[in-house]
């Protein structure tokens, strides 16, 4: 496999965020993927996304598993520390990162054979932990590192080159729902619009904010029958909202109908202003969001959008209630109790 | 828990890992101790790895081997295992008070702060600076635009940037092999008793066979049976333990497993002929007894010695 540098070189003219970056300084190296690969467009998003919330590149750390998904956090975010982990074990990682510096940011990039599979346990105790994380699943629905497998997320049905599908899928969000994440979304690769606010969205949400996203792959299941393709998504892709994230900093203007527009304040004071595209979906209401996911796969259906957010989520941290100093920088001063204390341990063995 | 170990050593992350070893699989026998898990985590994790163990032989060691591992895994930037059974984890022991230095401070290794990365030209996640075979790193978050590194278990080169290059994987595997030779000389070194009278005997041991050896040889003793003996306290193996091995006809190896795991461990690092060693295996889930230790020794020792009278 080749291995090129990207040039630094930019345009001058090129638009700066309010820390003096611009854009490409929160790229990384050039891309392995396939040319056409939805993962690809994930990573983008995630750069326009992090470009646009004026984030510090060295104050977000990228954790990611095994897989085609997980190589993507070395194209994204190159003054970021990153770790490629063990194949499905993604979570323990990011919650150990998280528990030494909860200062910083943590992303973890996985995909449906990474989490859905190997990984299903550590998917369901970081969510059900509450870790703060931007949780996201890059969904194709074969394992295409090894020539496309079909992997737990695939469609019952689905076709690959070879074979058809028998087992049943394992659907993240529902799953998701289920284990108590506090933010759950679930977009499309090739939806840019939908999918840069979505990430706003979680990257500043305080608590496990999971984004399942349907990311076509281009060599292996991108067939007319495939559930996990350009084609069939776009054709069968029932967004419940559309969502705009604002800043705590920016003017907020209303420019939907009304009637439509669900405003929800997050913890740090960013506005989420959903447009609402099914007027009786209710994005506080896990019972009614499982309800609606499962009604709309039984119609062929892909739900996407902002399926469910807490607007005052709790996270690992808060359930632990551990200091505000990140634990790494602790030293004996403040954890080592000394020999006096010691001296009362042995004597409650005598 | 394998990949993970491996995934740690490649990548190079300070770990501290308590094995309280016992029998087992299944439930029953995981309720009684053994030493059995030395090879598994001397090797543990696909590759080639080679990890630090620590054999505490009680209580009181356990508890300062617990805060020298810390030390010892930021030191390295590697897992450390400190190899407890279920017989020092679980049962009841008289033991020394427990003891703190108040002057010890935490060895957090060599990490780069934000002033040191300002003034360096080149860091390398990867690089042997300083010729020991420890790499420095940085923490995630330091400085803005220096020392931030994606890495993996293997496939980069010593800046942490992706390579399939056999030559690359090849210095790095090497690099390692030098860090394990650093790590002989911090690693807790054997403790040696020397015996009443001149022997050509010796005995390893360690772990919780420590009190069931000291009461052995002093039974050993009254029958005029004298050996030297050598409690090993960690892997890899200082100098001192084939130095040991070399000077004994033949050396005793007291190990609570059935397969002399410790045996096996000194013979591939250690380059000793297996025949030098005589194995004292107790491995029925109770702790080794000195009625055990002295019996197994004193039978070998009493029938070598009528050999070479009839001789």
């Amino acid at each position: 496999m080749t291995y090129i540098t990207k040039p630094k070189l930019h345009h001058p003219s090129l638009v700066a965020n309010k820390l003096g970056f611009t854009r490409r300084d929160y790229e990384g190296s050039v891309s392995t993927l396939c040319a056409g690969c939805g993962h690809d467009s994930i990573s983008a998003a995630l750069i326009q996304a992090c470009f646009e919330l004026d984030i510090e590149p060295h104050r977000v750390a990228k954790l990611s598993g095994i897989g085609c998904s997980s190589k993507t956090p070395d194209y994204l975010l190159g003054n970021s520390h990153g770790f490629n982990s063990v194949h499905g074990r993604m979570p323990s990682v990011l919650t150990g990162a998280n528990l030494a510096n909860r200062d910083l940011i943590y992303f973890g990039i996985s995909g449906d054979g990474d989490s859905a599979s190997i990984g299903l346990g550590q998917f369901a105790h970081c969510i059900r932990r509450g870790v703060d994380m931007v949780y996201i699943c890059e969904n194709n629905g074969v394992y295409g590192l090894t020539k496309g497998q079909f992997s737990a997320t695939a469609d019952k049905g689905s076709k690959s080159k070879t074979a058809v599908n028998s087992d049943s899928p394992i659907d993240l969000v529902g799953l998701a729902l289920i284990l108590g994440a506090s933010f759950v979304a679930r977009s499309f690769s090739g939806d840019k619009k939908q999918l840069v606010p979505l990430l706003k969205a979680a990257i500043t949400h305080k608590g496990a904010a999971f984004i399942d996203v349907v990311s076509p792959c281009v060599q292996f299941n991108n067939n007319p029958q495939s559930t996990k393709s350009y084609d069939f998504v776009r054709e069968h892709n029932d967004a419940v909202n559309r969502l705009d994230f604002i800043t705590p900093r920016a003017q907020i203007h209303v420019d939907y109908e009304p009637g439509t527009v669900e405003t929800v304040v997050q913890h740090d004071g960013s506005v989420l202003k959903l447009a609402k595209l099914h007027t009786d979906y209710n994005p506080h209401d896990r019972g009614q969001a499982m309800g609606w996911l499962q009604q709309r796969h039984e119609a062929g259906e892909v739900v996407t959008g902002l399926l469910y957010i807490d607007a005052e989520p709790e996270d690992l941290h808060a359930h632990l209630n551990t200091v505000d100093a990140p634990l790494n920088r602790l030293d004996e001063k403040d954890l080592c109790p000394g020999s006096v204390a010691l001296a009362e341990v042995n004597e409650s063995y005598r | 828990m394998q990949e993970f170990f491996g995934l740690a050593y490649f990548a190079e992350i300070p770990a501290v890992i308590f094995d309280i070893q016992r029998g087992g699989p299944s439930t029953g026998m995981p309720t009684r101790t053994q030493q059995s898990d030395i090879l598994l985590c001397a090797y543990a994790s696909h590759g080639d790895t080679k990890h630090v163990l620590l054999f505490p032989k009680g209580p009181h060691e356990a508890f300062q081997f617990s805060a020298q591992s810390f030390d010892l895994a930021e030191r390295l930037q590697t897992p450390v295992f400190v190899m407890l059974d279920l017989d020092i984890g679980m049962n009841d022991w008289l033991c020394e008070p427990l003891t703190w230095d108040d002057q010890h401070t935490y060895d957090r290794g060599k990490i780069m702060t934000a002033e040191a990365l300002e003034a360096s030209t080149t860091f390398g996640r990867y690089l042997d600076v300083d010729g020991d075979a420890i790499p420095f790193r940085t923490l995630p978050g330091t400085h803005p635009s220096k020392g931030a590194y994606f890495t993996r278990g293997t496939s980069r080169d010593r800046y942490a940037k992706y390579s399939e290059e056999g030559a690359v994987y090849v210095d790095n595997m090497q690099r390692l092999l030098r860090k394990f030779e650093t790590a002989k000389t911090l690693v807790p070194g054997p403790v040696r008793r020397a015996a009443q009278k001149p022997t050509s005997w010796g005995a390893i041991y360690y772990g919780s066979s420590t009190p069931a050896m000291d009461e052995a040889l002093a039974a050993l003793e009254a029958q005029d049976l004298h050996l030297d003996t050598l409690r090993v306290r960690a892997f890899p193996f200082s100098e001192e333990v084939s130095a040991f091995i070399h000077e004994h006809e033949q050396v005793f190896l007291v190990e609570q497993n059935r397969d002399a795991q410790l045996k096996t461990l000194l013979v591939n690092e250690c380059g000793i002929d297996p025949a030098r060693f005589i194995s004292v295996l107790h491995y029925d889930g109770t702790p080794i007894t000195a009625r055990f230790i002295t019996g197994a020794i004193a039978e070998r020792m009493t029938l070598a010695t009528r050999k070479q009278a009839a001789e």
